[in-house]
């Protein structure tokens, strides 16, 4: 045990901050047709942070989720949690890290012919609660999840919502470090997915619990993550702050998700005008700019499409707009906004090319 | 119907109950954990595991496609080391419960699989052993469909039992095949069939309805 802890140490796996360090992970189904379900893939997750994993459907998320608590094995690579080598573990060592992992899911995953009461008694049992405490810590937990009046209702009598809230207070009454949420609120419409998000967050900040979410969804993500990964194909496409992702997306697979075309976001007008993405990160958005722009420059742009949202408790917006076909007045624009300090790119229609500038 | 001995229909109505029940009860002794081994070793299960699913699906196959009639002459020897004798109701009990053993495992087999995987994930990522997650996830969960086949599966241990007679042995089955059936007396016959029927009937419901009242 002492002797596995040190060598890690030496490999200076243990950084104080950092609960999980993922070292060039790499899983392959075998099967009829070999799949590469992680390609190479290195990150850290600090302590006490909402990290984000997203991605679309078959990306590779779900198996990456899966290795934290190795409910999936590694083919090659190493998944260090708290400095400690995950894919050496075996069976008892194994069970009792997961122990100190929660997780929730899509499709909930209670026991459906078991009370609330039960369910949540069936982690403590597996973690070895001793069984006095049982009773004041299911109490405990219900009224974090505010579901004190359904502790002896069955899980067919409850909303989603109400299911996922359970799901939680079963994944945080073992008093975890980390509590992985696979799709959790894919299953949700958007109001109760903003609830349960709330609860998350505020898991996070009063009980200082580490999570991990994985998502198909932006706005799950830019509601409450510090840091996301996107997942492309069994590779990290990119990964950092959220709000660098969104102003900034630099990969493809990030543009997709940060732009997603049934959003209306569309870089063309279709009628062969110069367009231009602009970025505001919450000092500039509240600014008329283009009003400004009109006013002392004389230059007309139209607004093709329009957004803006809060995230991370700041103002965060973008704009397509069109150009006038006038070169010289484009340019002038262009300069304008510039000037402005708006971060914003340039999309030439002809060569589908993005030419970004930055002040 | 008035030349028939209703004490005697009694007795044999006493003696199915006792073969069925005690068989049904043993049956289910070994072919509960039977079934549970033949869910879980099955590929890409809980604990995986080829050369004992192969085994243990080979031997439920073979034993299950013998016909019963066959099964309790082939199983005379065995009987007869078991209970001393091979002829009579309580000898009946050994070829009955080896016969719905593997029966019984298949519907356990079956009802398992019907459980959500994502619960065993669910149990797995909490920390759970093997046994843990089939003591305190899979077997709960699956309870309301095991009391379903368990009444299948009276319903079918019931109509091996009439078999019985062809080894001696009592219950209902064999009066109607020997006294209704061998000696012409219809009124027995009819009167014994009726009862099997009603007992097939309230099994069948009683089965039915705990399985509804306990499914959540």
């Amino acid at each position: 045990m002492m002797s596995v802890t040190e060598k890690d140490i030496e490999k200076g796996s243990v950084a104080d901050d950092i609960i999980y360090r993922l070292d060039h992970v790499t899983k392959v189904f075998e099967g009829a047709q070999k799949v590469v379900a992680l390609d190479d893939v290195s990150l850290s997750i600090k302590r006490g942070e909402i990290y984000g994993i997203i991605g679309m459907s078959g990306a590779g998320k779900s198996t990456l989720v899966r290795t934290l608590n190795r409910l999936e094995d590694v083919t090659f690579g190493k998944v260090y949690f708290e400095g400690r080598d995950l894919t050496g573990l075996k069976g008892k060592e194994l069970r009792k890290a997961r122990r100190t992992v929660g997780m929730i899911f899509q499709g909930f995953n209670l026991l459906s012919q078991r009370n609330v009461e039960k369910n949540i008694k069936a982690a403590l049992k597996i973690a070895d609660v001793p069984k006095d405490k049982h009773n004041e810590i299911i109490t405990k937990m219900l009224k974090i999840v505010g579901l004190e009046d359904k502790r002896y209702a069955f899980p067919s009598q409850l909303s989603g919502g109400q299911k996922q809230r359970v799901a939680i207070a079963r994944a945080l009454a073992t008093d975890p470090k980390v509590i992985l949420c696979d799709e959790a609120t894919s299953a949700l419409d958007p109001k109760i997915t903003a609830e349960i998000l709330e609860l998350l967050k505020k898991i996070n900040k009063e009980l200082n619990v580490t999570i991990i979410l994985i998502t198909h969804e932006m706005s799950v993500v830019e509601a409450i993550c510090d840091r996301v990964a996107v997942v492309d194909n069994g590779r990290i496409a990119e990964e950092g702050e959220v709000k660098e992702l969104f102003v900034n997306p630099r990969s493809d697979a990030a543009r997709k998700l940060v732009y997603p075309e049934n959003a209306g976001f569309n870089l063309f007008d279709g009628q062969g005008r110069r367009c231009v993405r602009l970025v505001f990160d919450g000092t500039e958005a509240k600014e008329p700019i283009i009003a400004r722009l009109a006013a002392s420059k004389g230059v007309e742009v139209s607004i093709l499409s329009a957004n803006t949202k809060s995230v991370g408790g700041i103002g965060f917006g973008q704009m397509i707009v069109a150009l006038p076909e006038n070169e010289i007045q484009g340019n002038i624009a262009i300069e304008y906004f510039k000037f402005a300090g708006v971060y914003g790119e340039e999309v030439s229609e002809k060569s589908k090319e993005v030419i970004a500038w930055q002040e | 119907m008035a030349g028939i001995d209703w004490s005697f229909i009694w007795e044999g109505f006493l003696q199915t109950m006792e073969m069925v029940v005690i068989s049904t009860v043993l049956a289910y002794i070994a072919g509960l954990p039977l079934g549970v081994v033949l869910s879980v070793t099955k590929q890409g299960r809980l604990a995986e595991n080829r050369a004992v699913y192969n085994i243990l699906a080979v031997l439920v196959n073979i034993s299950r496609s013998i016909p019963f009639l066959i099964f309790l002459v082939l199983l005379i020897p065995v009987t007869r080391l078991i209970v001393g004798t091979s002829i009579g109701t309580e000898a009946t009990i050994v070829p009955l419960t080896a016969g719905a053993i593997p029966i019984v495992a298949r519907m356990v087999e079956a009802s398992l699989e019907e459980v959500d995987g994502g619960i065993i994930e669910a149990a797995l990522a909490m920390g759970a052993s093997k046994w843990q997650v089939i003591t305190g996830f899979l077997l709960p969960e699956a309870v309301p469909s095991l009391i379903q086949g368990s009444a299948i599966n009276f319903v079918t241990i019931l109509g091996y039992s009439a078999m019985a007679g062809f080894i001696g042995g009592g219950g209902l089955g064999a009066i109607a095949y020997q006294h209704g059936f061998i000696r012409y007396k219809t009124d027995i016959l009819i009167v014994t069939v009726c009862i099997l029927v009603i007992i097939v009937w309230i099994g069948q419901e009683l089965g039915l309805k705990i399985a509804k009242k306990v499914r959540r």
